[in-house]
């Protein structure tokens, strides 16, 4: 036994010192996973050179990490799956401002006002729903209309993602906090059930259990390639229903980053129209600039933007007061 | 005449690593404390303080009241079988049996969730579908179906070394079979069920991905929801904090039921193995048993697993996949044998010395446990951030293994220990061995199967790790468990399934090269006499 553990000891320091990092890289903290932004990530090192270490974890948990980190964080960039952690990191000041040369590329809508993230994906909020047990001339027109007693014990949400809490926070811009307070009260009146996120959301209306959910739009699309019978559809609200939210993914320079050329050829990489087409036809995202082919699955782009809430997404970053409300509503 | 009477005072060998233990036990309470001193009333009344919380706390204690019974339930016929019976195969169902540990729970959850319902596996293999799981009952079950191996393999590791001098005393006393059970073996399992209660209650307590994909909510909902929701530290400091109170005070019970057990042989002459009782006609019933058990816990999951790879597997990243396989191994391998190695001197503490310092170091191991892994991440980030060669590399991940899973280490060598008799020692001593030789030559062979098993257990518990590792391992190490996390996060299965299907790969022959070589020990010794 003894030998056994010196044996392994020995093992274990050289791949500890064999491991050990070497400063010329790039750190990126991912929100994203692996399985959307792995091979964009293969593409820039093979392209520039540049090697790029990826902590891939939980956005929110990433910047939980980040905000204990502090100054001495070893991150150089930090890539989040939405606006609100984003934001988060932000407040505390651990951003340092992208080069004008980045900020140029995409529209006002998709970078905060002091320029310190910027997007690199959109996600939609959507309404989905099961075919079989709802016809597409009964869809409500608003995310309103689901506290209606026809779909009493019917809706799949999931107040504890990130995605839907920046809804709700859009909610509260658009409406007002009286109205969405109703709003998410009702809905728990009218047995609204609850799920961990998007997935098992669309997997709760395969199986069953749910005729509407409010998932993000790219999930669906997953399950369809794999499965092309897969008996799910989705499709958005009436124009400018808080329903429709168009969320996004962005990207900060951390304070701590000493690599100030790599880091803005990162950032401008994922913004290039070869990695926004990789979004739209592989991660069924939306793209943040013009110059790319549209794909069928996805809308227009232009058609996307008039759906939408009018909202800056800026104002997403209030969190504090969505959770307030949901906590208010005892629905966390 | 036992010799902590004379030498009230533990030699440094054992105490050392235990302060260690103790110290690195402390660094995350010190961190939740001073997160929690920057809390305002209004807001903690607001968030921490409130009916829901009570609320959660009920939903919590219930799943673990359900999930302990239903683990016994499923653990003690197989590890009776196992361990007491002329059984052909026992040695696979063995294996079988701590199998199911190798799954990660959201995967077992996935693979319900996928398996049950009109959608499912099941219906479209076998056209019939049964319910959706969901709910309490869907999280007893797949909480259930994976942790019960704890009580499994304490509770064979006991039967393993029980003395049938003290059953055999019972029949000739003119006991019956059912007294013989519940006097004279059943007080012997206590220490290995307390072990194995513990644990799962623990797991129970702290666990995040099943009872969410299951839709029940506990008391680590609310926790989790305070840092991932809201980005805050100091409220949900608070919650940990209360977590914590609960565990302290489940150890505390568990410290007041065992105190002062001895199931050493106490009388002259020696102990011996119990001879295999043969099953007969009951054969039948315990294959159908044995069978069902493996079907629903190892064999359902795995193949719904085997399902997603079908729907769409290419060769790519075949460098990614050995990568994340060596990353693995490399953390959890040395995690175990360190942790096991710890463990013993901890457990040591905790059984042969009577004073509160040592059984308060061997509890700490199970604070250590029950911290939420999230926050004994940020609590190494809080203290450690920065620190060149420190920070960020393999050893403060096996580091924060090691200090996390001591308690799933302790459990078997502590049943182990409770059977090897203080005497031996001693007799060793007074043939001149030094103290330290003394233990070594005397005591540790008789705990080899208890620290096979803890090496199991942790080892296991690593390979399927989360939180830690996303937070505290080296920029670009990836695991298995992070990528099939990673991929089965973003609802892509195919590509999650064959990372998860390495884990469980690489514990099955882990788990099965310990444990063969442990069975042909206990063999060995029980034929030696002859």
């Amino acid at each position: 036994m003894l030998r056994y553990l010196a044996g392994i000891l020995c093992l274990c320091l050289t791949v500890g010192t064999v491991g050990a990092t070497d400063h010329k890289e790039l750190v990126v903290y991912s929100g994203r996973s692996k399985g959307l932004v792995h091979p964009i990530i293969k593409q820039f090192e093979k392209e520039t050179g540049i090697t790029v270490k990826v902590r891939y974890g939980n956005t929110a948990q990433l910047a939980v990490a980040l905000l204990e980190e502090g100054e001495k964080s070893p991150a150089d960039l930090f890539w989040a799956q939405d606006a609100g952690a984003l934001g988060a990191v932000s407040k505390q000041g651990l951003f340092q401002a992208l080069p004008e040369s980045v900020l140029s590329n995409v529209p006002e809508g998709f970078r905060n006002g002091e320029g310190t993230w910027i997007a690199t994906s959109g996600r939609a909020r959507v309404l989905a729903y099961a075919p079989e047990r709802v016809a597409a001339e009964e869809l409500p027109n608003s995310v309103f209309d689901l506290t209606d007693a026809k779909w009493k014990g019917r809706v799949g949400w999931a107040p504890q993602n990130a995605s839907f809490q920046a809804f709700v926070t859009a909610m509260r811009v658009l409406e007002g906090e009286e109205k969405t307070g109703k709003w998410l009260r009702d809905m728990k009146a009218n047995g609204a059930k609850r799920y961990p996120k998007n997935t098992p959301i669309i997997r709760g209306l395969a199986s069953g259990e749910i005729d509407l959910g409010l998932p993000n739009h790219y999930y669906l699309m997953r399950f369809k390639k794999s499965d092309s019978g897969f008996p799910v559809e989705q499709t958005f609200f009436g124009t400018g229903d808080a329903g429709n939210l168009v969320n996004v993914a962005g990207i900060g320079i951390l304070r701590s980053s000493s690599h100030a050329d790599e880091v803005s050829s990162f950032v401008e990489y994922l913004l290039s129209p070869k990695v926004q087409q990789f979004f739209i036809s592989e991660v069924f995202e939306y793209p943040v600039i013009d110059a790319v082919i549209p794909s069928e699955k996805l809308l227009p782009p232009d058609e996307l933007l008039k759906l939408r809430p009018d909202i800056n997404l800026e104002k997403l970053d209030d969190l504090e007061g969505t959770l307030k409300l949901l906590r208010e509503a005892d629905i966390l | 005449m036992i010799y902590s009477q004379t030498r009230p005072f533990p030699p440094w060998y054992f105490l050392v690593p235990g302060i260690a233990v103790g110290a690195g036990v402390l660094l995350p309470l010190v961190y939740l404390i001073v997160r929690a001193f920057g809390a305002e009333v209004a807001e903690l009344i607001q968030i921490v303080f409130r009916a829901r919380t009570v609320h959660l706390l009920g939903n919590t204690l219930l799943l673990v009241v359900g999930v302990v019974g239903t683990g016994i339930l499923l653990a003690a016929p197989l590890a009776w079988i196992t361990a007491r019976t002329d059984l052909k195969g026992k040695r696979i169902f063995t294996l079988l049996g701590v199998l199911p540990l190798a799954i990660p729970g959201y995967v077992m959850a996935y693979a319900l969730l996928g398996l049950s319902g009109p959608y499912g596996t099941f219906a479209s293999l076998f056209g019939p579908s049964f319910p959706n799981l969901q709910g309490y009952w869907g999280a007893l079950i797949a909480l259930s179906f994976y942790t019960f191996p704890y009580f499994f393999l304490n509770l064979r590791t006991t039967l393993l070394g029980l003395d049938p001098a003290i059953e055999e005393s019972a029949y000739s006393l003119g006991s019956g079979a059912r007294e013989v059970f519940f006097r004279a073996i059943l007080p012997q399992l206590r220490p290995a069920l307390y072990a194995g209660g513990l644990l799962v209650g623990l797991h129970v307590l702290g666990d995040f991905g099943v009872v969410s994909l299951m839709r029940y909510e506990t008391f680590s909902f609310a926790l989790y929801t305070q840092y991932t929701a809201a980005y805050d530290r100091i409220y949900a400091a608070w919650l940990a904090l209360m977590l914590l109170t609960l565990t302290g005070s489940l150890l505390y019970l568990e410290g007041r039921l065992l105190r002062g057990t001895k199931f050493h042989r106490t009388g002259t002459g020696v102990s011996h193995q119990a001879s295999p009782i043969s099953l007969g006609i009951w054969r039948i019933p315990a294959y159908v048993y044995l069978c069902v058990l493996t079907l629903a816990c190892v064999v359902a999951p795995i193949v719904t697993i085997s399902f997603w790879t079908l729907k769409g597997v290419d060769g790519s990243y075949m460098q990614d996949f050995l990568q994340a396989l060596s990353g693995s191994l490399l953390v959890s391998t040395p995690a175990a044998f360190i942790t096991a190695a710890f463990a013993v001197p901890l457990a040591y503490l905790g059984v042969r010395y009577s004073s509160s310092i040592c059984r308060t170091l061997e509890r700490g191991a199970y604070i250590g446990y029950a911290t939420p892994p999230l926050a004994f991440a940020l609590a190494l980030i809080f203290f450690f951030r920065g620190i060149p060669g420190v920070y960020q590399t393999i050893w403060i991940l096996i580091y924060a293994y090691t200090i996390h899973f001591l308690a799933e280490a302790i459990g078997p060598v502590r049943s182990a220990l409770y059977q090897a008799s203080p005497r031996l020692e001693e007799a060793a001593r007074s043939l001149g061995y030094r103290p330290f030789k003394a233990f070594l030559k005397a005591t540790f062979p008789l705990l080899r199967s208890g620290v096979t098993v803890s090496i199991a257990f942790v080892f296991l518990a690593t390979m399927k790790e989360l939180p830690l590792t996303f937070l505290l391992s080296p920029a670009g190490y990836e695991t298995l468990a992070v990528n099939v996390w990673s991929y089965t996060t973003e609802a892509m299965f195919a590509e999650g399934a064959r990372y998860a299907l390495a884990i469980v790969l690489c514990s099955a022959l882990f788990v099965g090269l310990l444990l063969m070589r442990g069975v042909k020990k206990t063999y060995s010794y029980a034929e030696a006499p002859t």
